[in-house]
């Protein structure tokens, strides 16, 4: 057991354990020390200068987020000296920061401005700079926009970048007064290596970094008569919505966040947990298609280890950090993609309407969808296979704007058609959900019988863990896949860029002997993407993949190749996993960016 | 006009004015008065224990401004079992008004290699940096050629000890020693937290003794002359002497060691024109003293320290024209990272120059002084910290010279 720590925060004795902050130590004694750089995924960077405190014996104030506690330390978080600094530091920043609140995408959601009102920071102590500095925003990404003038140098976004996806596209750049946040010779967002996760927007306290939004486009469509909308709403969206319209982390309002689409003016409300079974049978296909190649017809051009490509942040970091390995892509489009390019042809002809009129529109957690729907391969349909992109954030905002009670709203089910679930779809929101939906689906297809796991839960897949194994043995197989009898199937799960860089550093080198990776750019998987609900953080994390895992459960199909719409639009539409049509609607190409 | 109470000192320099290393060899001698010097050899017999002691006991503090004991933080260092160490020394010089240790390197560079080695000794590293000030890169062959003969020095007392050169880029911050850390780790200037402090987590995250030049020198002829001969020197606070560079109002510029502890008069009365109205002592972050002080004024660790920088003023000179270049100064060059110290600046900087030209009113300049106590309690390193200090002590002293 770890030595204990014994101090008195504001009369209140406390014991923790040695290497405790005094933030943590005063958080155990329900003591809020107001924060602005700090954030629970990353590491301490204490340069805000906010959460001064005062240590007794100190000549100076001490940031509560870089120190550790010492045995009879004695602090005051409320001292007239603390306040006074604290104020000061507020009204400093406020006064380098744009504060055109009312005007602000984050009106109502800034860290900023609620330590403002906190501190009721009424009259302009100091003069303003924001006219002295020549601030740009950089709108030019269709996924970010990047304001520098109400960037207030936390660094957040810096260290997300950096610790959590290892890619660092955003960097510190100058110094004193001229100091910002910047990117690779000033570039825009869209001309550097960033992957449009999103991390960054999702840990900005302030309006400096947000996504793009379209919520009018959204509206505009909704109110064309000549228009039919049809809305796809990805699988981690359902269990984190809830968060911006009043619910704790962890709920899963899947029927009402359906009931309040429908509200909008929606013309058909779809899932695209729907398109992820289908990413399932074409994914596993190409899966055991490789794997046939390589052990049967001794392919040695097979690439393996195969690699999922749902996670479009995920494509364009490999586009960028590692093409070398674009061929072990899995050439899957991900299911937003399958999705946008059936809605406007399997569903439009099936429903009758010309595509031309169709406006299609994703809800993702996730800001890289809008790169990816903007990306020239994907119009396979004829036109942009899905027009706008929106993030739960965006899609809480409209239901807001639209007046909607979401509480007392009565639960509705998806429309048909594309508005078929099944648990496997719906853990593709989570690390590892693909795997083990994957795993489902190819092993009772190679063997026909279930995954020998208890209650179909792949547990070795699931988890927070930043790389995961696991090896499946293959038993007992059916005699069209006999050349996979006794082999062992090794795969690998990471979420969070940095986990897969290392992956990636490893598959390079030759030294994996992994079959399929599953990779997430963000960490935790989609739930964690940087278009959920703000905050988001390793508690929230868990909360939400315990509402993924019990979705799953509780679903009547659990397993993607059981999906009736699936099945049927196999026998109507698609013929077979990886046919022409799968190829020319459901498949994709890859871009090498390195040069 | 010469002041009998200054007492002028030769320890850094005197002995040896040259750049030759063969004194430090064993038996060998100085060319210039052909004494004796320290013998290196000498000192790493003994126990590194006693070194340390040797150097607390002389109560040596360190030379760069803040006046850290010495031996102290050897004996943090030493303390470690960790295998890794680092010895730095910070020659990265680049306080206004401040040319010492350009001298110090330009004269007597061996005494400094030897004082990082007998610090290497102490504290069981066996590899030392000299971080050079990037301006002062004219001195780099010189330097070498002095480094590669040492080499050869502790080679022949058959001790393993190797000394790089790395080369700051300019930045004022990486003169703080965890920001110079970080620039030579290949990262942007920037401060650390501490805790962990530079002796238990330093360069490379290892236990890293950082001093300044004209310690390290101090360490050397502390050994060369003993504790009681250097504690002959300076006041209770502020032991042996100090090598100043006077620059402005001076019909005498240059580098000057003197005993500390003296009166700011006395100085003023040896290296002022007749017409001194104020010393700024310690460089842009230090103090500035007005005449009426002068006389009650202490220079040393009880009263005012300085890292050696002392700008005299006269009376044709303007304070706010001399406060305005010093916050462009701290403006420019604060790291950005944190709040106090990047906004603080700019906010002082235009706070003046609108109570000057009667966009803000006078009262203003309280709100401000405010703002500096703010910034000297909550930035992150010392820079931030120090740059109330040259503000308040201008302000206030000359209030009228702020507003008309």
């Amino acid at each position: 057991m770890k030595e204990m720590i014994n101090l008195k925060i504001d009369d209140i004795n406390v014991s923790v354990e040695a290497g405790t902050t005094i933030l943590e130590a005063a958080k155990k004694a329900n003591v809020r020390i107001p924060t602005l750089c700090y954030h629970p995924d990353l590491c301490i960077a204490g340069n805000c200068r906010i959460c001064m405190v005062e240590v007794e014996g100190s000549l100076t104030l001490t940031a509560a987020c870089a120190m550790p506690v010492s045995e009879n330390m004695v602090i005051h978080t409320n001292s007239l000296k603390v306040r006074t600094a604290r104020k000061h530091n507020i009204e400093l920043l406020l006064s380098e920061h744009n504060s055109e609140c009312t005007k602000c995408y984050k009106n109502g959601n800034c860290e900023l401005q609620d330590l403002a009102a906190e501190y009721k920071i009424t009259n302009e102590t100091f003069i303003d700079l924001v006219p002295f500095h020549n601030y740009t925003i950089d709108h030019y990404s269709p996924a970010i926009i990047k304001d520098d003038s109400k960037c207030i140098r936390c660094q957040r976004c810096v260290r997300t970048c950096e610790e959590l996806q290892s890619v660092s596209a955003l960097g510190v750049a100058y110094k004193g007064e001229h100091m910002k946040i910047s990117t690779f010779m000033e570039k825009s967002m869209f001309d550097v290596v960033c992957t449009n996760c999103g991390q960054c927007v999702n840990r900005c306290p302030v309006g400096a970094l947000v996504e793009k939004n379209y919520i009018d486009q959204v509206w505009d469509a909704i109110y064309d008569p000549s228009k039919h909308v049809v809305l796809q709403t990805a699988p981690a969206v359902r269990i984190a919505l809830g968060e911006d319209l009043g619910y704790d982390p962890g709920e899963i309002v899947t029927g009402k966040m359906v009931a309040a689409i429908k509200k909008l003016g929606i013309d058909s409300v779809l899932d695209t947990d729907f398109t992820a079974d289908l990413t399932i049978m074409e994914e596993g296909t190409e899966l055991l298609t490789r794997l046939k190649k390589a052990l049967v017809d001794k392919d040695s051009s097979v690439a393996l280890p195969m690699m999922t490509s749902c996670s479009p942040g995920w494509i364009k970091f490999i586009e960028h950090q590692f093409p070398q390995l674009l061929p072990n892509l899995s050439t899957c489009k991900s299911p937003q993609q399958m999705f946008g390019a059936l809605a406007k042809t399997y569903y439009a002809q099936k429903r009758n309407i010309d595509p031309a009129d169709i406006v299609s529109v994703s809800v993702m957690p996730c800001t890289a969808k809008k790169f990816e729907a903007d990306r020239p391969e994907m119009r396979s349909s004829g036109y942009k296979d899905v027009d706008y992109v929106l993030t739960t954030r965006e899609l809480a905002v409209m239901i807001k704007q639209a007046g909607i009670d979401f509480e007392s709203l009565k639960e509705e089910k998806y429309d048909s058609i594309m508005g078929q679930s099944t648990g496997a779809a719906v853990i593709f929101g989570a690390t590892g959900g693909v795997m083990e939906a994957a795993l489902r689906t190819a092993y009772e297809l190679v063997t026909g019988r279930e995954v020998p796991f208890d209650g179909l839960n792949i547990t070795p897949v699931r988890g927070m863990e930043g790389v995961k194994e696991a090896s499946v043995k293959i038993e007992g197989t059916l005699p069209e896949w006999k050349f996979l009898e006794g082999a062992i199937l090794n795969t690998a799960i990471a979420h969070g860029l940095v986990n897969a860089k290392k992956v990636m550093e490893l598959v390079d080198s030759g030294k994996a002997n992994y079959h399929f990776i599953e990779i997430m750019a963000c960490p935790g998987g989609c739930l964690g993407g940087g278009g959920q609900p703000i905050p988001t953080n390793m508690e929230i994390r868990m909360k939400r993949n315990k509402a993924i895992y019990q979705e799953d459960a509780g679903m009547p199909i659990r397993k993607s190749h059981e999906n009736p719409e699936v099945a049927l639009i196999y026998k109507e539409f698609l013929e077979k996993p990886l046919g022409h049509t799968s190829h020319k609607l459901l498949h994709t190409t890859y871009i090498d960016r390195a040069k | 006009m010469s002041s009998q109470n200054l007492k002028k000192t030769d320890m850094i320099f005197g002995l040896c004015h040259t750049t030759d290393v063969e004194h430090l060899l064993p038996g060998g001698v100085c060319k210039t008065n052909e004494e004796k010097f320290v013998v290196l050899e000498e000192v790493i017999k003994k126990d590194p224990q006693d070194i340390i002691d040797d150097i607390i006991e002389s109560g040596l503090k360190g030379r760069g401004g803040a006046g850290f004991p010495t031996g102290l933080k050897w004996k943090f260092a030493s303390l470690s079992p960790e295998k890794e160490k680092y010895v730095i020394c910070n020659a990265d010089e680049g306080e206004p008004g401040t040319f010492k240790d350009r001298d110090i390197l330009l004269k007597v560079p061996a005494k400094v290699f030897a004082g990082m080695t007998m610090c290497g000794y102490c504290i069981n590293a066996k590899k030392g940096y000299l971080y050079l000030r990037g301006e002062y890169k004219f001195m780099l062959p010189e330097l070498r050629k002095v480094l590669d003969s040492f080499h050869e020095v502790i080679k022949k007392i058959g001790y393993d000890f190797h000394i790089d050169i790395l080369l700051g880029s300019g930045a004022y911050v990486c003169g703080e020693e965890t920001a110079l850390m970080e620039s030579m780790e290949g990262h942007r200037g920037e401060a650390r937290n501490k805790p962990p402090y530079p002796t238990v987590e330093g360069f490379r995250n290892k236990p890293t003794v950082i001093n300044n030049v004209e310690t390290f020198v101090n360490v050397t002829m502390i050994q060369k002359f003993g504790v009681a001969e250097f504690k002959k020197l300076g006041t209770q606070d502020s032991r042996g002497s100090k090598v100043f560079s006077v620059s402005g109002d001076t019909p005498k510029p240059g580098v000057y060691e003197l005993e500390l502890g003296m009166k700011l008069s006395d100085f003023v009365d040896e290296y002022g024109d007749g017409d001194t109205k104020a010393v700024q002592v310690g460089g842009a972050s230090g103090f500035c003293v007005p005449r009426k002080k002068f006389n009650e004024t202490i220079i040393g660790f009880e009263g005012i320290p300085t890292g050696g920088s002392m700008m005299l003023f006269n009376s044709s000179r303007s304070m706010y024209n001399v406060l305005t270049n010093y916050l462009e100064f701290f403006a420019e060059e604060s790291c950005g990272q944190c709040t106090p110290c990047r906004v603080g600046c700019q906010q002082l900087i235009r706070g003046i120059r609108a109570v000057k030209c009667g966009q803000k009113s006078p009262d203003y300049l309280d709100a401000l002084l405010k703002l500096t106590a703010s910034m000297k309690l909550t930035a992150k390193c010392g820079l931030g910290q120090s740059v109330a200090n040259s503000f308040s002590s201008i302000v206030s002293n000359f209030t009228e010279e702020m507003i008309y």
